[in-house]
């Protein structure tokens, strides 16, 4: 088929639990994706290479990135827990969401609770998928796509107008603008996993089950 | 003891622990994470499990014996190890969990103290079995068997 290795692919995990770490890691490498793990989204941010005492809100033209920390390890996806102690995974995600470096690294949350109103807000927020716990391997399944748009799109930086310059095969028939945000969409959701849908959004996107 | 039978034993004593619900389909799930490569895994998380258990019952014996109960601490604690005893697929110490955290919403201590007894007991029967497990394992691999699927 031609495509890049997976292993060029780079997944930063965030979970407070060790267990899960173990267990997220060996999913991820398994998948071939490269691994960084770290137990909390404070840590998470530093690794991303924002500070959380950056203004990065007040000055858009300069890059919210530290020049001291290595934003050379380039991250394709974050999957993250959604209760941890201090910083949950809402919170990053939505600090992820806000920088103007970060924003389009999509967000994965992992929740071992079944709370609608909790994944609404997170799909909401720009979460690309909402995972119920434990996580199995055909839960990562749905990573790849997430990660190629990103790759496809570093191509045309940000300000891409309407019209969407990769229409992706996959969702069709769908206008969208160009953030990966409100997008819960996925084929081939596995049977068990009961996920209750998320409220219907006004661009008529699909909704996985 | 002669390798076939320490095969069979694993194999009928491995079932009898799905069938009780000691484990349940997440621990599969484990054992298919398991590979050449990385032919300590399960064993690597299982002591992860239990390092961070008893850190936890310890956690939750002192929480339980203040004068002032935290039961947000309390419940705090629980819900890890409801989480990670999911993980790995302790079916019986992640149920004996959701009927402590009821007791820590409704701030019954009698009630919590019986759970975390509760607790107690199913997570040293699944660690009792799962050493014993692992040392079948160890048996048969030591005898140049390997371990049947």
């Amino acid at each position: 088929m031609g495509m890049a290795a997976d292993s060029e692919f780079h997944v930063l995990a965030v979970d407070d639990s060790i267990i899960d770490r173990k267990l997220i890691e060996r999913l991820l490498k398994t998948s071939s994706y490269q691994v960084t793990t770290v137990d909390s989204g404070s840590k998470a941010l530093e690794f991303l290479g924002l500070h959380e005492d950056l203004h990065d809100r007040i000055d858009q033209n300069t890059p919210s990135v530290s020049p001291n920390n290595h934003q050379e390890v380039e991250v394709n996806l974050v999957i993250t827990d959604y209760c941890m102690p201090g910083m949950t995974g809402y919170d990053l995600l939505k600090k992820i969401k806000e920088s103007s470096s970060l924003k389009n690294i999509p967000v994965v949350i992992m929740s071992s609770e079944n709370v609608p109103s909790r994944i609404s807000r997170c799909l909401e927020e720009g979460a690309e998928e909402f995972f119920l716990k434990p996580v199995r391997l055909s839960d990562l399944n749905k990573l790849r796509p997430h990660m190629l748009k990103t790759k496809s799109k570093d191509h045309c930086k940000e300000q891409v107008d309407e019209k969407t310059a990769f229409p992706s095969p996959k969702q069709e028939g769908k206008e969208e603008s160009n953030n990966n945000k409100r997008k819960a969409t996925e084929e081939g959701v596995s049977p068990e996993r009961t996920r209750p849908r998320p409220r219907p959004r006004p661009n008529g996107i699909t909704t996985m089950v | 003891m002669d390798l076939v039978k320490l095969q069979r034993q694993l194999v009928d004593y491995r079932a009898s622990l799905y069938h009780e619900c000691v484990l349940d389909e997440q621990f599969t799930q484990l054992q298919q994470l398991q590979d050449e490569n990385n032919p300590d895994f399960v064993v690597e998380v299982v002591s992860l499990f239990f390092e961070d258990s008893e850190r936890l019952l310890n956690e939750l014996t002192k929480a339980l014996e203040q004068q002032s109960i935290d039961f947000k601490r309390v419940d705090a604690h629980v819900h890890q190890l409801k989480g990670s005893s999911s993980s790995i697929g302790a079916q019986r110490v992640q149920k004996s969990c959701i009927a402590f955290r009821n007791y820590c919403e409704e701030q019954n201590v009698e009630g919590c103290l019986a759970c975390l007894q509760q607790v107690r007991i199913e997570y040293s029967l699944v660690k009792t079995k799962l050493e014993y497990m692992f040392q079948l394992e160890q048996q048969i691999l030591s005898s140049g068997g390997s371990i049947p699927i």
